[in-house]
Parts: C-alpha cells; sequence; structure tokens
C-alpha cells in the first residue's frame, strides 16, 4: 500500500497462488473471476470443438489400438475397446454439461420460485414447506437423486431429472433467507405502497437485488451436479452408452487401471477442469458482489 | 379523547382559522398491536400496543407535525395510514385511498437495482386510481423531476450514482408521481446533514402549495416542525398528549411532555 505499487495482497494462500500467475494479475478483477473465466471458456470452447470436429469418431472401436498408451495419434490413448478417448472426453465432456445444465434449470428454477414464494409471504405454508425441505435436505442429494433414479429407468433425461428435483431444497432455503432479508427494506415497502403486485414485486423488485447470490450458488451448484453426474455414473445409473458422460468413462476406465493407468487420466482431468472452473467462477463472482 | 391536551386558538381565545375547513384525513380510535417474535415455541406471543386510541385530524392542504421522541409510535401511525399494517382497530377516513410516503433513509427506500426512470415507472404502472397510456407515463415522470428539481437525465441513473439529498429528491418525485392529495413524510430528512435539510424542506414546502398537497410530517426535531407546520401533534407512547396550532403549542405548551421536549430543542 505504502510504496503504490503493490496495491492488493490477499492473506488467502489459494489467491495469492493465482495472483503470481501473471495473466491472472488484473487489479480490476479479482483473481478467482479471471481464473474461472479462463478454465471454463477453454473448456467450453473444447466442447465446441467436439461439436463439429473430433480427431476420431467417438464410437469407432479399433480392434488393433485397445488400451493403447499415450502418443501421437491418440493424444490421450485409447480404451478397452480401441475408441479415442480424447474424442470420448470431448463427446463425454458434452453430456456431461448437459445434464449439469439441465439440472440446475430444474434444481435453480424451481427451488428459486418456490423458496421466493414461501419466503415473501410467510405463514403457515411457509412453515410447513420449510419443514419438508429440512427433511429432505437431511439426505444427501446423490442419494435422494439415486433414489428417484431407481424409481425410473436409468438415462440422461432421468438423471437430469432426478438430480434436479435433489437440489431444489438448497436453493429453495437459500432464496427464501434472502428474499425474507429484503421482503421488510424499505424499497420493498414502498412498492406495496405504491400498490405494485406482490408477485412483480418478488419478480421484478426482489429477484435482481439478490442475483449475486444466486448466481454463485447456481455455479457452486453447477461443482455439485457435474460430480454428483459422474458419481451416478460411475455407479452404473448414469447416462447410458453410447451417450457416455465423463463419469461412465471413469467407470468403464477403472477396471483396467493397472494395465493403462493413462486411460483414467484423460476424463479425470476433464472433471477436475470443469469444476475448478465453476468454482473459481462462483468464487470470484461471490467477491464482486461485495 | 382522554389523554389529548387540546391546544389551538379556538381553546384559548376563539378562532382556530382551519376549524371548518374541509378535512383529508380523520383518524378516531386508533389502536395499533404489533406481534413481537416468539423467543422459543414455549412463550407465549406477546403484543405491544404501539399506538393507543389515537385521534386525529388532517386539514386538506395542511402540513401537519407529529413529533415525539424514537420508539413512540410515530412510524406505526404512519404505517397503518399507507396501509402496509393491517393490524388496528378504529377508523380513518381518507379523501385519498392511497396516500404516498417519504421514508426517512434516502439509501434504503429507492431499489439499488433499478434506474430512477425504470423506479418511477413502475410506481405508474401500479397506479390504482389511474390508467396511463406509456406518453403520459413518460410526460408524468419529466413532470415529476421537474417539480424536484432535478435534471432529465438523472433519469437514466442508479441511486448509487446520486447523492443523499439527490436521492431523497427522487424519493419525493417517486411519492407524488402518482399524484396522491395525502403525503406522509416519515422523517424525511433527519438522514440528510444540515444544508441539505434546508433545500429538502423548502421543496417540501413548495410542492405542498403548489400541489395542494396535505403532508403528515414526522419529524423528533422540534426546529423542523415550527417551520413548516401549521399543526402539531405531540406522541408519546403511543398516545397523543398535545394536539394543536403551531404557534399556539410552542408559544404556551400545555403538556408537561411538550414543555420537556421544548427545552431539550431549546426553543
Amino acid at each position: 500500500m505504502k510504496d503504490g505499487k503493490n496495491t492488493y495482497k490477499s492473506r488467502r494462500p489459494m489467491e495469492r497462488l493465482l495472483q503470481r500467475i501473471p495473466f491472472l494479475k488484473d487489479e480490476k478483477y479479482s483473481p478467482f473471476l479471471a481464473a474461472g473465466l479462463l478454465l471454463t471458456s477453454i473448456m467450453l470452447i473444447f466442447i465446441l470443438i467436439g461439436l463439429f470436429w473430433t480427431p476420431y469418431d467417438p464410437t469407432a472401436m479399433n480392434r488393433n489400438e485397445k488400451l493403447a498408451g499415450i502418443s501421437i495419434r491418440h493424444l490421450m490413448g485409447t480404451d478397452n475397446k480401441g475408441r479415442d478417448i480424447l474424442s470420448r472426453v470431448m463427446y463425454g465432456s458434452r453430456i456431461t454439461l448437459m445434464i449439469a445444465t439441465g439440472t440446475m434449470i430444474v434444481g435453480a428454477g424451481i427451488g428459486t420460485v418456490l423458496g421466493a414464494l414461501t419466503g415473501y409471504f410467510g405463514g403457515m405454508a411457509d412453515e410447513i414447506f420449510m419443514r419438508i425441505v429440512d427433511a429432505l435436505l437431511a439426505f444427501p442429494s446423490v442419494l435422494m437423486a439415486l433414489v428417484i433414479v431407481s424409481l425410473f429407468k436409468t438415462g440422461s433425461w432421468e438423471v437430469m431429472m432426478a438430480l434436479g428435483i435433489a437440489f431444489i431444497p438448497s436453493f429453495a432455503r437459500i432464496v427464501r433467507s434472502e428474499v425474507l432479508r429484503c421482503r421488510s427494506m424499505d424499497y420493498v415497502e414502498n412498492a406495496r405502497i405504491q400498490g405494485v403486485s406482490d408477485l412483480r414485486i418478488i419478480f421484478m423488485h426482489i429477484l435482481p437485488n439478490i442475483r449475486g447470490v444466486l448466481l454463485s450458488s447456481i455455479l457452486i451448484g453447477f461443482n455439485n451436479a457435474v460430480l454428483a453426474e459422474a458419481g451416478l455414473s460411475y455407479l452404473g445409473i448414469g447416462s447410458q452408452p453410447p451417450h457416455d458422460s465423463l463419469g461412465s468413462m471413469l467407470s468403464s476406465a477403472q477396471q483396467y487401471m493397472l494395465s493403462n493407468p493413462v486411460s483414467v487420466l484423460g476424463p479425470g482431468l476433464a472433471i477436475i477442469w470443469m469444476v475448478l472452473g465453476f468454482s473459481f467462477l462462483g468464487e470470484g463472482l461471490r467477491r464482486e458482489g461485495d | 379523547m382522554s389523554a389529548l391536551v387540546s391546544n389551538t386558538a379556538a381553546s384559548q381565545a376563539g378562532g382556530d382559522v382551519w376549524q371548518g375547513r374541509a378535512r383529508s384525513l380523520e383518524i378516531s380510535g386508533l389502536n395499533v398491536y404489533y406481534k413481537n417474535n416468539k423467543k422459543s415455541i414455549f412463550e407465549k406471543r406477546t403484543l405491544t400496543h404501539a399506538v393507543k386510541d389515537v385521534d386525529l385530524v388532517m386539514y386538506k392542504g395542511e402540513v401537519l407535525g407529529l413529533a415525539g421522541e424514537s420508539g413512540c409510535g410515530k412510524s406505526s401511525l404512519a404505517r397503518t395510514i399507507v396501509g402496509i399494517n393491517k393490524n388496528y382497530t378504529g377508523t380513518i377516513k381518507k379523501t385519498d385511498p392511497y396516500p404516498q410516503m417519504i421514508f426517512q433513509d434516502p439509501y434504503g427506500s429507492l431499489n439499488p437495482c433499478g434506474k430512477v426512470g425504470w423506479i418511477l415507472k413502475e410506481s405508474l404502472r401500479a397506479d390504482r386510481k389511474k390508467r396511463r397510456s406509456e406518453e403520459e407515463m413518460d410526460m408524468r415522470i419529466r413532470k415529476a423531476m421537474e417539480d424536484v428539481e432535478l435534471p432529465v437525465d438523472f433519469l437514466e441513473r442508479y441511486p448509487s450514482q446520486l447523492s443523499g439529498g439527490q436521492r431523497q429528491r427522487v424519493s419525493i418525485a417517486l411519492s407524488l408521481v402518482q399524484d396522491p392529495e395525502i403525503l406522509i413524510a416519515d422523517e424525511p430528512v433527519s438522514a440528510l446533514d444540515v444544508t441539505i435539510q434546508a433545500q429538502i424542506l423548502r421543496l417540501l414546502d413548495d410542492l405542498h402549495r403548489k400541489l395542494d398537497l396535505s403532508i403528515l410530517f414526522i419529524s423528533h426535531d422540534l426546529r423542523v416542525v415550527y417551520n413548516i407546520c401549521d399543526h402539531v401533534a405531540v406522541m408519546r407512547n403511543g398516545i397523543i398528549e398535545e394536539y394543536g396550532e403551531t404557534d399556539c403549542v410552542y408559544r404556551n405548551p400545555r403538556a408537561e411532555y411538550t414543555r420537556e421536549l421544548l427545552r431539550s430543542a431549546g426553543i
């Protein structure tokens, strides 16, 4: 501060580490935001390329090159059926991202609406709803999803729905507490005096004011969705072949871990990359909001 | 009217100039209760009796001062009059069913996510007295900005880009945009510094003449009340201790509490 050169030095080790990277030394934004944007955009570009072009057909099998290691021909090696892992990661990342997005649309969408309504109107309905949410929160969300999936068939859509429903309670809670905080503020009361309808107050006046919290919890939820989906697929009840997600790739590669350890590397790294990107982005946005 | 000490020219010398004029607000036997939050489920819910059997009259086109220390029920009374508080007994007769209110804190009463223009338009869209076309709304908004002496390009700004005084002007514009007959100003200048206070008070005074508003001016500052109010009511613990024409009350306070307040204000 004194010499005016080093304007901002964080006490958090993670943030200091990120600030060492020259590209992230931007003074305008927190290094978390910059790192998150960087990681996520690289991931998105990677997936976008995968939409139009992959080195090989992700489903084409090659009997002669089973469980190959890293080479120029196969940058991430091949799996037990001789399929190119890089191509499959490109395709699988897309599936994983799609499931995570769908989960967030269902979970955050319904959770936000329910939380906002009960938080704003309060009363008996709120009390009952929140006790139900408390009960649901007592189960881990993956376990909840497991139950829901086992009631229906397995597949990408079912996983999306199941995870989405399992994510509703946590979003409802976050949004409810924020709406409760805003409800007694002067600008909301002022709007009520002017005769603005309750629904309009909730969705046009209050929700824009809690968008920061909402956005960062959506990004954290995104992470949880990616991990939960990988977990479900690992258990064999996630997305089914030929629409393999990163999780199901990981689960099938695990059997050959001893003969070809490289084959877990691709999908594993992709999951870590995705989760890290979203959590940095969420953390960065949260700090920007503060 | 048991506890009320009436202190008007009529009761002193005969002939309150306001007597017999049209009334914009008539409150009688008003009681307001608040539910207290329970600390545990075993505790019984208690009620706070915030306003006790209050009678109050506001004449059309006057500024009625409501003075008293904080926590005496002034704001509860205001919230009941504008209709956000539904928990009351007694009757409130008002010429305008939808009175508007100016809040104390100019930093909290404007939606931080809306531009000034949007905030004003939102109020017009919600107006229960009159439907307006888009052009009418824009005209009305411009007029309101003119009334509070703010430039039109402030409509494109967010509240965070304005100073405290400018924000309070926007809140005044917001409360006037629906063309109310009754305006309730809940400590409108207490959060501002002294030079800005004078400007806002002058503005309120001008508007009250220009637009023929009846203003209920709530304040704990007796000097401010003295400067702009026609009548004054002094409130304590939910009871109106004294009511009368401002001059009479200030020159010849009858209730002990009023004397105390005047002494501490140095008048």
